[in-house]
């Protein structure tokens, strides 16, 4: 009896590996063609998907496709822009919307409690309602520039990183994580006479690592994977065209395939690379978007 | 939430003002101003002074009539018949044409069914909006309930005890972190109709027997090619949003199930189901508004086409909010979609609200 049942476990956890792995494939295989068909000369790309040679890196293997995608278009350029984008968007975004949720959780004001609901009420509308008009709003902008007041926002770094500096989910994420936090910390540095700056400064932000983290990663993430519909319709120039947007001139050129999986790569593998590092955060900040408040 | 310190007025709105100031010009005001310039001939660039025109945008937008078309008769009163021995019947023009009903001027043809010997023809102010706005609801009906289950089955696959299941669940989960942008290229190439990996991998699987299919270029498969695509990209996301819910079940839960001598479909059906219910109301609804925005996708991989196929509600208002610089008409289009949303999130509350 004992063996039996012995084998039939055995059986049981086959099948589970099994259909994990094949779930895996799934997943796996576009990903792994993109990554091995932009070392391979376009013929040879063509000429494997009718075998698994176009998952294995066989054949003529070079970074060839890497070297004539840069010479074809500005991709250094374009991957700067979008990382400055991204930078300077997260990290205003960390602070402004960590220094509102300070102030809605912890300080009495009038009409914090309404405002903090409008805020919120505006995480059911979808961008991409509000994206028209946004445009003729932000091309009649004024901006101070070097050479005194400019208006209209179109072509400039300003106009893809503004808008998206502030925005309710990231609010949200601080308010929940701030009412958790003990109060007696707060009351002991303020009856010490910290003022309000430095509570946020010294006490607060000191414990909000997993906070920032989660805020920091989904931040990222949607100013350099999503960003395409904002930068598609604002910028027109190449000298601030982000690297989505890039790609699909890119492939407008009509370029071969090896170069375009050159390209995708080139986008991917960064983002790639830092999931695999920091999955349990990637993974944790996910999670933390579907906490109800 | 919970009692404030003291009262503190100026630094409390000086804490909060940059973060809503943006929220306010950047969120709230083009929201109102969607609503505002649907009302008008707005333009990005116009010479002439921008008028109010009511709900003209609207109208024409969202104009829709049935009409009867009788077939052509002989001088007998028989019904003319083409070669296929179908009957004939003129043409729609000689009705949105006719001074006779201005209520259809300007009208066209969407679509047609027979009923007797007379075809009723649906026309439309806007064929192509209506198209856009079938093929979002198509989009967002499919992947909302697909999307929404394979995220479960992937949660309830990844949360067994098992070696090495991080493995697997960092695999399910990386297309999230790949750019929508970049998979649509990606797809474009394996959905290709000449050398596509996906035509040859189903042809090795059946053994040559699979006849290849061009995904994208045909109006049969091109919309179900691109939700195959999104759902594939973006499960792993509400996979570990289910997770993250199946964690917050009580372990002791199971024990007691497990005493009672349940089977397993009764563990998840009385046990895990119940413990999931706000997680599945929230998953439905993340997966309804990302639905509705698709976008993306579209631009990269149709352009809308073949034919119309693939209009989503968002490309048509930035092909006329961007590409013709007809702010009006996109900010219309904007404003109904975002009635929809709304209307559809609410009914989903309503229906999946605690039952007393």
């Amino acid at each position: 009896m004992a063996i039996v049942t012995q084998d039939n476990h055995g059986l049981r956890l086959a099948v589970r590996y099994l259909v994990l792995i094949l779930v895996a494939l799934v997943f796996m295989f576009p990903l792994v063609f993109m990554l091995v068909s932009s070392l391979k000369p376009t013929a040879q790309l063509l000429s494997d998907t009718s075998s698994l040679r176009a998952f294995l890196p066989v054949g003529d293997i070079s970074l060839e496709n890497y070297a004539a995608a840069f010479r074809r278009a500005p991709i250094g350029l374009f991957v700067f822009n979008s990382i400055f984008i991204t930078l300077v968007t997260v990290c205003a975004s960390l602070f402004l919307c960590s220094l509102a949720a300070f102030s809605f959780t912890y300080l009495n004001w009038k009409g914090n409690g309404i405002v903090l609901s409008v805020i919120l009420a505006t995480l059911i509308i979808p961008f991409e309602t509000i994206a028209i008009p946004l445009l003729l709003w932000v091309s009649r902008l004024p901006w101070v520039g070097m050479e005194g007041i400019e208006f209209g926002w179109l072509n400039t770094y300003h106009v893809q990183i503004v808008p998206w500096i502030a925005d309710a989910l990231t609010v949200f994420l601080f308010v929940q994580f701030f009412k958790d936090l003990p109060r007696e910390l707060i009351e002991a540095a303020r009856a010490e006479g910290a003022s309000w700056w430095q509570i946020y400064r010294r006490v607060v932000m000191p414990l909000s690592g997993p906070v920032l983290a989660t805020a920091a990663i989904l931040k990222s993430l949607k100013m350099y994977n999503e960003q395409y519909l904002w930068p598609l319709i604002v910028v027109q120039d190449e000298a601030h065209r982000p690297i989505m947007v890039g790609l699909g001139y890119f492939f407008q050129l009509n370029v071969a395939w090896g170069e375009v999986m050159a390209y995708l790569s080139v986008i991917t593998i960064p983002v790639l690379a830092f999931y695999l590092v920091l999955q349990r955060a990637f993974i944790a900040s996910i999670a933390s978007t579907g906490v109800k408040g | 939430m919970a009692s404030k310190l003291t009262t503190s007025n100026r630094t409390g709105w000086l804490f909060a003002l940059p973060a809503v100031g943006l929220i306010a010009l950047f969120i709230i005001v083009p929201f109102f101003l969607a609503f505002g310039f649907s009302l008008t001939n707005q333009r990005l660039i116009s010479p002439n002074p921008t008028e109010y025109v009511g709900f003209e945008n609207y109208e024409s937008l969202l104009g829709l009539a049935v009409i009867t078309l009788e077939p052509e008769r002989d001088d007998g009163g028989n019904i003319l018949r083409d070669e296929e021995g179908q009957p004939e019947y003129p043409r729609v023009r000689t009705i949105t044409r006719s001074d006779d009903y201005p209520q259809y001027r300007g009208m066209r043809e969407w679509f047609r069914w027979q009923s007797g010997d007379n075809a009723r023809v649906v026309i439309a102010g806007d064929v192509i909006f209506m198209k856009a706005l079938v093929n979002t609801l198509t989009f967002v009906f499919v992947v909302a309930p697909v999307q929404g289950g394979l995220a479960l089955c992937l949660a309830l696959l990844i949360n067994q005890k098992l070696r090495g299941i991080n493995v697997f669940r960092t695999v399910f989960f990386m297309p999230v972190v790949v750019s929508i942008v970049v998979v649509s290229l990606l797809w474009r190439f394996i959905y290709d109709g000449n050398d596509g990996l996906l035509n040859n991998i189903l042809q090795g699987l059946t053994f040559g027997l699979f006849e290849p299919v061009d995904w994208l270029g045909n109006t049969d498969t091109a919309l179900g090619s691109i939700i195959a695509m999104s759902i594939w990209q973006a499960v792993g996301f509400h996979m570990v949003i289910w997770l993250s819910g199946l964690q917050t079940i009580s372990p002791t839960l199971y024990e007691a199930a497990e005493i009672e001598g349940a089977s397993k479909w009764q563990a998840f059906r009385y046990v895990t189901w119940p413990g999931l219910r706000n997680t599945a109301v929230l998953v439905l609804i993340v997966i309804t508004m990302q639905s509705f925005a698709v976008f993306a996708q579209v631009d990269v991989m149709t352009n809308g086409g073949p034919l119309d196929s693939t209009q989503t509600l968002v490309f048509q208002a930035v092909e006329r909010g961007y590409g013709k610089q007809d702010i009006s008409g996109g900010s219309t289009i904007s404003v109904i979609l975002f009635l929809v949303v709304l209307a559809i999130s609410l009914l989903q509350r309503y229906l999946t609200r605690e039952k007393a």
